[in-house]
């Protein structure tokens, strides 16, 4: 059997890497936020070639859209109450959602400790995702609207979903063997790799057909999902766990010591 | 005697309720065979129960073509125990306007948040968005106004001043537009209520020879001057009206003033064409998205993959079949989220043979599978549990106000929540029982 557990501290380095990068690359450019954010104006219109064009801008008025004589064929204008807002509503859902999920898995697993790795693993992905798109809108102008935020708190659950599933091979493992901690971890993360790999590419292939395929409107909001995806497969085995496992051998320790 | 096994029975209840979901899920229209087919919408009768749905897939504004507008209402001159009924009273004439505007399933709703009062209207397929926000947006508040003379010092001219009478818009039984006889152009012909016709009459007695300004939010509309007391309870608004203004003036006085002035803060439309080509991009991008999910399910598990492509074709059929009677409306997210739920389908189906190639080793195949499948539903349980909470999350099916209620966002996890817990089924009963059925004929 593999020593997954034996390379922790390479899984936590190349996570402190990546989440570095997007740190780096959110205080250096920030997140190129959307008029759902900012408020403004996106205007879409039919060029004669059946191409189409955007103009993008702060409020434009009333009077500059009667000027455009092709078909307009979309129109967003939002005031600027409405981000604050979004940011807000935003919060409160990412707090009820990472608190349910995290009492779910405490009282699933009998511990808080299973309940906090797993959050943290979560937490671990929404900075890939968030450090992503400040990388992708400074270079690709890739825009934060409220599907994003939609997509970030669709990866919390995916996450969560790969995690549960080694968690519980843990759980059974314990109850039919015992055993300490990290052996267990390592039985269960060689147990539900494939598994794991598998079902990730099944989503991934979906996603990248949207992607690729799927129009302008969504293409962003399957990026965001595509990269949270495999920063969510990547982060069971390799975040989650790895942090349950030390956790538990600091427990140990101090425990030891008294 | 020919036996049908229970895992059988199983699998023909399934499949008899895919044939009705195919049935459920065929467009409106359709040409096979050179012969045109047309599918009847559901009408049933059960005793005094009667059934009838229209079996049409709901389309989104983003996908239908229409306008997403949001008015904040500015209830700061309200005393803040009547701010409940302003509101309320600023959504019923809005949907009274809307309605006379002839848009067709219109939604008016309130929503708040941290003490803003706010107006969502949605109008599917309108293509003059302008038209109706200003239909939508004024206040419309008309009222007669008299002129009262100043005296002034000798030799300057006489000024005047314009007194507010409590004759207004709500005093009006009627409103249409006609054409006036002399000019031709368009004007508003307004039938008083019994108790506005007596202040109308009283007004214009007093007025004779005056003129009488006829006020709409703030701004002079016209001020005929009064040629005789006028008793019959009727009267004509000759402004200088377009044909169209005249006809919103008509609505928005037929419909009343709003209570409160709102102004708009959010428009989001989108073109009817946009709409038809996302549906085209994301279907063909989920046509070949479901080709290789079902290829490279056959490719890594062989005869256990067809079992799951099989579990998800019926997958795919069930939860269309839902979506139309379960009344989604189906948005551009929401098809998003339920080619996503697809890739999680799946994901049932592997968690349960991974174990099931685990198992195997150790003891024969039959007891292998059904362990396979206990086993393996805890993790499937747990795991799912966690995407349907968030799902909830952004759903917001009971509109808390502290929480995203846009139709987006709602549409996606609409579409992924029924995706998650149709996918439990599909993924345990449906391919257990083919499953079942396979191994049964193998060892036979």
């Amino acid at each position: 059997m593999i020593d997954w557990m034996r390379y922790r501290v390479i899984y936590f380095a190349i996570s402190a890497v990546v989440i570095g990068v997007g740190v780096f690359s959110l205080f250096k450019w920030g997140l190129s936020l959307g008029i759902d954010f900012t408020g403004g104006t996106i205007l879409e219109y039919r060029l004669p070639d059946g191409g189409t064009k955007i103009i993008k801008g702060s409020l434009i008025d009333q009077t500059k859209r009667e000027e455009i004589k092709e078909e307009i064929v979309r129109f967003e204008n939002v005031g600027p109450a409405i981000g604050p807002e979004l940011i807000k509503k935003t919060l409160y859902a990412l707090i009820i959602s990472a608190v349910a999920i995290l009492l779910w898995i405490a009282y699933q697993f009998k511990s808080i400790k299973f309940g906090i790795s797993a959050t943290l693993a979560t937490l671990h992905d929404s900075f890939v995702l968030l450090g992503s798109f400040a990388l992708l809108g400074h270079f690709f102008g890739a825009e934060v609207d409220f599907l994003f935020v939609t997509a970030m708190l669709t990866i919390l659950s995916f996450s969560v979903h790969d995690t549960i599933v080694v968690y519980d091979r843990i759980r059974e493992s314990q109850k039919k063997f015992g055993g300490n901690l990290y052996d267990l971890a390592n039985k269960a993360i060689s147990e539900t790799m494939v598994r794991s790999l598998n079902n990730s590419f099944t989503i991934i292939f979906m996603l990248v057909a949207l992607v690729l395929l799927g129009g302008e409107t969504i293409r962003w909001f399957a990026v965001a999902l595509l990269i949270g995806t495999i920063s969510g497969t990547y982060s069971s085995p390799f975040v989650a766990v790895p942090i349950l496992v030390t956790w538990d051998e600091i427990e140990k320790k101090l425990r030891l010591r008294k | 005697m020919l036996q049908i096994s229970a895992p059988l029975k199983k699998i023909l209840l399934i499949l008899f309720i895919t044939a009705i979901a195919v049935l459920v899920d065929l467009p409106s229209e359709f040409n096979l065979f050179g012969r045109k087919f047309i599918r009847p919408n559901l009408d049933l009768k059960l005793g005094r129960f009667e059934i009838k749905k229209n079996l049409d897939l709901t389309l989104g504004l983003d996908l239908a073509g229409g306008s997403h507008l949001v008015f904040e209402t500015d209830t700061s001159k309200i005393p803040s125990d009547k701010r409940k009924t302003a509101i309320e009273g600023v959504r019923g004439v809005i949907e009274k306007r809307v309605n006379l505007f002839g848009v067709s399933e219109p939604s008016v709703q309130t929503s708040e948040f941290e003490g803003k009062d706010r107006i969502l209207v949605e109008l599917p397929g309108v293509k003059d968005t302008q038209a109706a926000v200003g239909l939508i947006g004024k206040t419309a508040q008309l009222v007669f106004a008299e002129m009262i003379e100043i005296p002034g010092e000798a030799g300057a001219t006489p000024s005047a001043t314009l007194k507010l009478t409590d004759l207004t818009g709500a005093d009006l039984q009627t409103a249409d537009v006609v054409f006036d006889r002399e000019t031709g152009k368009p004007a508003i012909s307004i039938q008083f209520t019994k108790e506005g016709g007596e202040k109308f009459a009283e007004i214009t007695q007093r007025n004779v020879k005056k003129s009488l300004p006829i006020i709409l939010d703030d701004a002079i509309l016209s001020a005929p001057i009064v040629q005789e007391e006028i008793t019959g309870g009727s009267a004509q608004i000759s402004g200088s009206f377009t044909l169209d203004e005249a006809k919103n003036l008509a609505i928005q006085l037929n419909a009343g003033a709003l209570p409160v002035p709102i102004k708009l803060v959010e428009e989001r439309t989108v073109g009817a064409i946009l709409g038809v080509e996302s549906i085209n991009k994301s279907v063909k991008a989920g046509l070949i998205g479901v080709g290789m999910v079902l290829l490279f399910m056959l490719l890594a598990y062989g005869k256990l993959g067809l079992v799951a492509d099989a579990g998800l074709l019926i997958f795919g059929i069930l939860t269309l079949a839902i979506y139309k009677l379960g009344g989604v409306v189906l948005t551009l997210p929401g098809i998003a989220g339920f080619l996503l739920s697809i890739g999680m389908a799946v994901d049932s189906n592997i968690l349960i043979f991974e174990r099931f190639k685990e198992e195997r080793k150790n003891r024969p195949i039959p007891d292998a599978l059904e362990i396979s499948f206990g086993r393996a539903w805890d993790s499937i349980r747990d795991a799912n549990v966690a995407t349907i909470i968030t799902s909830l999350v952004l759903m917001n099916p009971l509109n808390f106000s502290f929480l995203n209620s846009s139709g987006p966002v709602r549409g996606f996890a609409i579409t992924l929540l029924f995706g998650i817990i149709i996918s439990l089924f599909t993924g345990i009963v449906v391919s257990r029982n083919l499953l079942r059925i396979f191994i049964k004929e193998k060892n036979d």
